[in-house]
């Protein structure tokens, strides 16, 4: 049982606090301060396992009528390849489809943890995961700016827009802060943040209709509403899942797109 | 002489006031998306990343209030 179930079954817990969040670990068994091995990792193996077993089974005998898991395959693949890479990148952008499909699928699969029934917490609500998958992204897309135009003329592309000289000395502390500082920042906080703000919306309307059923006389069948909005909010956070995953992939591509540009 | 006394966190308060400008940037985003899509049904497809984009920067926002009300939880 995990600390989530335990806390519902002893006296509630009220409000959540970022203590759920850390799971005990399975090797050693239940125990609080080692976070090596832990419910997180498994689920990261077992979503980073799905993924890559289904496109070798989906791939391994292509036919030109594709079956029921080569058509999934091939939709996901070619929508992130048509819809983001192409769309963004133009015909070159091809070549990153790939990671990007990787990026969007990984993101989706362990985002769908956190609406998972009875597993209902998702790896990307701990800052590690996203931030070393936009640490990736941050890497790839200086890299791709840097491979194109070398480091200096990649640096003047990118913090210096073309602006009168004497509103440069604002703009370009403002473009190093935003291109090179900002965007791996948010991009990690962003997906990091969705996901913690989603898990704590559930654990405070569960755990807030168990404390009222616990409280007096008069509360008690309000908590059956905090638990119907549990139902409802989990629909968002379906929506809020799939959206994160789109936009990480969709930003990552516009920061390859920028600095991949001739133009500023 | 004190008129009112506060106790508790005011983390709360601060998060709605953080969450007023993000809320009025994204309601303008998707705004413009629907007075644009309306105007030119064709070119719904074409705006849709952009959309998605500008939700994302704008609504970073409001989640780094999220982020920096537990950062900055133990300064006080």
């Amino acid at each position: 049982m995990t600390g989530q179930a335990l806390a519902l079954k002893s006296e509630v817990p009220f409000p959540p606090s970022v203590g759920d969040f850390y799971l005990p670990s399975i090797v050693p068994w239940g125990s609080h301060d080692s976070l090596w091995f832990t419910k997180i990792t498994v689920m990261v193996w077992v979503s980073a396992a799905l993924i890559m077993i289904f496109f070798l089974l989906a791939y391994r005998n292509p036919k030109l009528v594709p079956t029921k898991a080569q058509w999934i395959a091939e939709s996901a693949y070619g929508f992130v390849r048509n819809s983001i890479a192409v769309d963004m990148l133009g015909t070159r952008g091809v070549r990153f489809a790939p990671y990007l499909t990787t990026l969007l699928l990984f993101i989706l699969f362990n985002n769908l943890w956190g609406i998972f029934p009875f597993i209902q917490i998702s790896p990307n609500s701990h800052i590690a995961f996203p931030a070393f998958l936009a640490l990736i992204s941050y890497v790839i897309f200086n890299y791709v700016g840097i491979k194109k135009f070398g480091f200096r003329k990649y640096l003047r592309n990118s913090l210096i827009p073309p602006a009168p000289w004497f509103v440069l000395p604002i703009l370009i502390p403002i473009e190093f802060f935003s291109t090179f500082l900002v965007r791996p920042f948010s991009l990690a906080v962003r997906l990091f943040a969705n996901m913690f703000a989603g898990h704590m919306l559930l654990l405070v309307f569960t755990l807030g209709g168990f404390a009222m059923l616990n409280a007096n006389a008069l509360l008690a069948p309000i908590s059956v509403l905090s638990w119907v909005m549990t139902v409802a909010l989990t629909l968002l956070e379906a929506l809020v899942i799939v959206l994160q995953a789109y936009v990480f992939t969709v930003l990552t591509a516009s920061y390859i797109q920028g600095a991949e540009a001739e133009e500023h | 002489m004190e008129l009112a006394a506060v106790s508790g966190s005011l983390a709360a308060i601060g998060y709605g006031l953080a969450a007023i400008g993000p809320g009025i940037g994204v309601g303008l985003i998707f705004a413009s998306y629907i007075q644009s899509t309306a105007r030119q049904p064709e070119s719904g497809r074409m705006t849709l990343p952009y959309v998605w984009i500008g939700f994302a920067v704008v609504e970073a926002l409001a989640l780094f209030g999220i982020a920096f009300g537990f950062i900055w939880a133990s300064g006080s």
